[in-house]
């Protein structure tokens, strides 16, 4: 268990596929995804890496299942403490 | 559950925040859904914590000052019947019953395949600027952009801003468009100066007219581009790649509502609205024309709703805005060569991995989807069927409910909206 | 002389499937489709092969047509995703259980393999299916494909054999000896064959086709799995019988990985919007034999209009009047399933030869009189 956060912290702890990341509070999901070492967001139909690419909630690479909740698009979704994003990359 | 107001503004960027302003200044309930989750569309994205932007922050100020309501991470998915949007928020769904509407969905950048594009850190011009805006670690990075017009510079002074070392910036207009063109925005006084403001900052990147990226190279994840720059090839080493090729109308929701669309904008009357009864269409709809335009005909429409009198100047600055409109249009047109850089296997479709050799065949956008599976993704076509617009001028289908995926279970609609009886077997 | 032997008018499945049986029996053959083949009613239906038994014509004419794709299906591309899943009608109570035993002794009379599962079988084969199911009837040899890629291989297997594919091509008239098309040319033939679904009273006043209109929602990849084409069998109730509109559970298996789920009927709807009330229906109603379906990704929402005559059989045969025209039409909701048959049975008469099954049941001649009025139907 972690420590609670402190009111009005700068940073928020959340886990991208198992891994803890750190970043500063308004930070989307899909940034947050270039702090684990891989860009990759999902696996195409052949397993092919693909990444973020528009930004805006256009293009749907970037969907993952964030706190259980299936096909989320993290370019469109802020880190949040304790928050667990899992791709199908 | 659902939302009752006068006016619903769909897009909480420039146009839709001026609109939802204006009206609600004029007495107005109003609510603003946005699927972000702050307001201020893309071009303002995250002005809203940590704005340096003075218009952005004005905007913003007034907009929470307004008494408008705003709902972020709320995309419209359906519209059952007049006056009824069915909207999706996280994990949980509602139905707006609205007096009046005012679409301000805003736009999306044109992408065009090219060998490679598909690897991880290949993003959008404005798609790598938005990450970087949200936090993307870019410090230390290299970057090529390659796309066209004022987003270039744009993001190229955002990553620069935050540390990513701009290799190349590949402009696609051939020298004597792009100096037209900017030679114009001398009559544009905003835009000079934020382009002035720009360039100062990046007088050290190199910068070239007739320039494009014709591949992307990498196992993993992007590891070098190359460019053809006025006809002989650069090979550069880079951490991202920025490339596409000016923005298109978002035109899902208006078309949703059955407004009538021509060459790619919403077609409107003198007051915004569209063929559509009571439905207002703004910004980018109408053709891109970037902030100045968002915000001229965003306070328009938010005065019809409101059954205010339009001040003269404002209609001025709209005639203003729309020459503007009209040369970005131009500058921006993709080169032939662009349309020629995806091969056989180079995929067109990325979310069903449709490759270009599938089309084999196919006369339009309907033998494209129905033989070959091009848009039939979670996408829906958003973003092949811009591209195959430009590449073979195929032009898109009706849009039908759900216009984005949606949960099934967001498509029912609360029975305290409908109006009239729903039958139950 | 004429050009062709015979014009095809429409380029759907049932129309391409035609123009495959013809041009291999070495009929020269124009087909002519208004836009682009398979792309109507025919892209708009789930793509289910399946036996039904309403009445014996219906049945004669559904088994034989799965057993003739059954045939075809190793000679298909694999694009054309024809998977032979079999259908499960669901019984949701004793009553529809009780049914069960007769469609199977109807099923098996037609030589259409058939079984009965209980509900331990029925959770077994479909354990994502609701709890409360008494059984279900198993009619292993029924399938599934895709119906716009069957129906472009068909054309483009009759344009290798010589056939002329004409698309984007609009006809204005019916004539003896040919066809007009909108651009002024004549197309001369001996034979003509409407086969242009719903759009067949236009060129032909007077057929008793009218569009009966039908809801379809797809899922993303990745739904819960389902190894059947699910049909609960209250669609025979709830789906027939009534004039009013009527929605029925009925799910597909797609060989994406995506849910296909139906189905709505609205007789006499000729618009292709889409109904959000009756949508809502369909889903509910496919809801309770689908838990967790609410939480399902909809990706698309369509609707087609099937060509619905009033006893629900297909026209397939001369028309009375006109000796030189022959229809091909108003399968409602069978067109997918039968258009193999329904090929077979045309061209059979066209050619002056007797059919593996009895073509009166389907024959014009039963609303259309001699005199060209339409007859009353018993």
């Amino acid at each position: 268990m972690r420590e609670p956060a402190p009111k009005k912290a700068s940073v928020v702890t959340l886990r991208i596929n198992g891994r803890e990341v750190t970043v500063p509070v308004g930070t989307s999901v899909a940034a947050a995804l270039a702090m684990t070492d891989s860009f990759v967001s999902r696996a195409d139909l052949s397993g092919r890496p693909r990444g973020p690419l528009c930004g805006m909630g256009v293009c749907f690479e970037c969907r993952a299942t964030i706190d259980g909740v299936p096909e989320v698009l993290m370019c469109l979704t802020p880190c949040r403490e304790d928050q667990t994003v899992v791709t199908d990359a | 559950m659902r939302e009752v107001c006068d006016l619903v503004v769909v897009g909480a960027g420039p146009g839709g925040l001026a609109a939802a302003c204006r009206a609600a200044e004029a007495g107005l309930d109003v609510l603003v859904l946005d699927a972000q989750p702050e307001p201020g569309g893309q071009v303002w994205r995250g002005e809203a914590r940590q704005g340096s932007n003075r218009l952005a922050r004005r905007w913003l100020t007034r907009f929470s000052a307004s008494g408008a309501r705003f709902r972020p991470g709320a995309r419209v998915i359906a519209a059952p019947e007049p006056g009824v949007l069915l909207v999706e928020e996280g994990p949980s769904s509602f139905a707006v019953r609205y007096g009046r509407a005012v679409l301000a969905t805003g736009a999306r950048e044109r992408f065009l395949p090219f060998p490679g594009w598909t690897l991880p850190g290949v993003l959008g011009v404005s798609g790598l600027q938005v990450l970087v805006k949200d936090g993307l670690p870019i410090r230390g990075k290299r970057v090529v952009l390659a796309g066209t017009g004022p987003l270039l510079l744009a993001a190229a002074a955002t990553i620069h801003s935050h540390g990513g070392e701009v290799l190349y910036i590949a402009e696609q207009a051939s020298a004597a468009s792009h100096w037209g063109f900017a030679l114009q925005l001398w009559r544009q006084p905003a835009k000079l100066l934020q382009g002035a403001l720009m360039s100062a900052k990046l007088v050290s990147v190199p910068t070239s007219t007739d320039a494009w990226v014709t591949a992307a190279e990498g196992e993993r994840r992007l590891e070098a581009v190359r460019l053809s720059v006025r006809g002989r090839e650069e090979h550069l080493h880079c951490d991202y790649l920025g490339a596409a090729y000016g923005l298109v109308p978002n035109l899902e929701v208006a078309r949703l509502l059955s407004c009538e669309t021509s060459a790619g904008a919403v077609v409107v009357d003198d007051r915004l609205e569209t063929r559509v009864p009571k439905v207002h269409a703004v910004g980018e709809l109408l053709g891109i024309g970037g902030v100045d335009q968002a915000l001229v005909t965003g306070e328009l429409a938010g005065l019809v709703a409101a059954e205010q009198p339009v001040p003269l100047e404002l209609e001025r600055s709209w005639h203003r805005v729309r020459t503007f409109a009209a040369q970005l249009a131009r500058h921006d047109a993709p080169r032939a060569e662009l349309l020629r850089l995806a091969t056989p296997d180079t995929l067109l479709c990325r979310c069903e991995d449709v490759p270009m050799s599938a089309l084999e065949g196919c006369q339009n956008l309907r033998e494209a989807r129905l033989y070959a599976r091009l848009g039939m993704g979670a996408c829906q076509g958003r973003t092949c069927g811009t591209a195959a617009q430009t590449l073979f001028g195929w032009t898109g289908e009706d849009v039908r409910p759900p216009c984005l995926p949606a949960r099934i279970g967001s498509l029912r609609i609360p029975s305290d909206v409908s109006s009239t009886p729903t039958r139950e077997s | 002389m004429s050009a062709f032997d015979c014009v095809i008018v429409g380029g759907g499945i049932v129309g391409a499937a035609l123009a495959d049986v013809l041009s291999a029996e070495g009929v020269s053959v124009a087909l002519v489709e208004a836009r682009s083949i398979g792309t109507g009613t025919t892209a708009c239906g789930m793509g289910h092969l399946v036996a039904m038994d309403d009445n014996a014509a219906e049945l004669a004419l559904t088994a034989w047509s799965v057993a003739l794709w059954r045939e075809l299906a190793d000679g298909l591309p694999r694009t054309v995703e024809y998977d032979a899943c079999g259908t499960l009608w669901l019984a949701a109570d004793d009553e529809e259980m009780a049914a069960v035993s007769a469609k199977v002794a109807n099923y098996r009379a037609a030589g259409v393999r058939a079984e009965v599962l209980d509900s331990a079988a029925l959770y077994e084969a479909e354990p994502a299916l609701a709890p409360g199911l008494v059984g279900a009837l198993r009619v292993p040899e029924d399938a599934v494909l895709y119906p716009p890629v069957a129906a472009r291989t068909f054309a483009l297997r009759a344009q290798a054999r010589g056939a002329r594919l004409m698309t984007g091509c609009q006809v204005r008239e019916l004539r003896p000896g040919g066809v007009m098309l909108a651009n002024g040319e004549l197309l001369t033939a001996r034979h003509v064959v409407l086969a242009a679904g719903v759009a067949s009273p236009l060129l032909c006043p007077g057929l008793p086709i009218s569009p009966r209109k039908g809801h379809l929602l797809i899922t993303r990849r990745g739904a819960p799995v389902v190894h059947h084409q699910l049909v609960e069998l209250g669609y025979l109730k709830s789906a027939h019988g009534t004039d009013g509109a009527s929605v029925a559970f009925n799910a597909q298996p797609r060989v994406t990985g995506q849910l296909l789920l139906g189905s709505s009927r609205q007789p006499g709807d000729g618009t292709r919007e889409v109904d959000a009330k009756l949508l809502e229906r369909m889903l509910k109603r496919a809801a309770l034999f689908l838990p967790g379906l609410d939480g399902l990704q909809a990706l698309r929402v369509w609707t087609g209009l099937r060509p619905a005559t009033p006893d629900g059989l297909p026209l397939l045969g001369p028309h009375p009047e006109k000796p030189w025209l022959w229809l091909a039409c108003g399968h409602e909701g069978l067109g997918i399933t039968t258009a193999t048959g329904s090929a077979r049975l045309v061209a059979d008469q066209l050619l002056g030869r007797a059919s593996v099954i009895d073509a009166r049941p389907y024959s014009p001649a039963r609303f259309l009189s001699a005199s060209g009025h339409e007859v009353a139907h018993a």
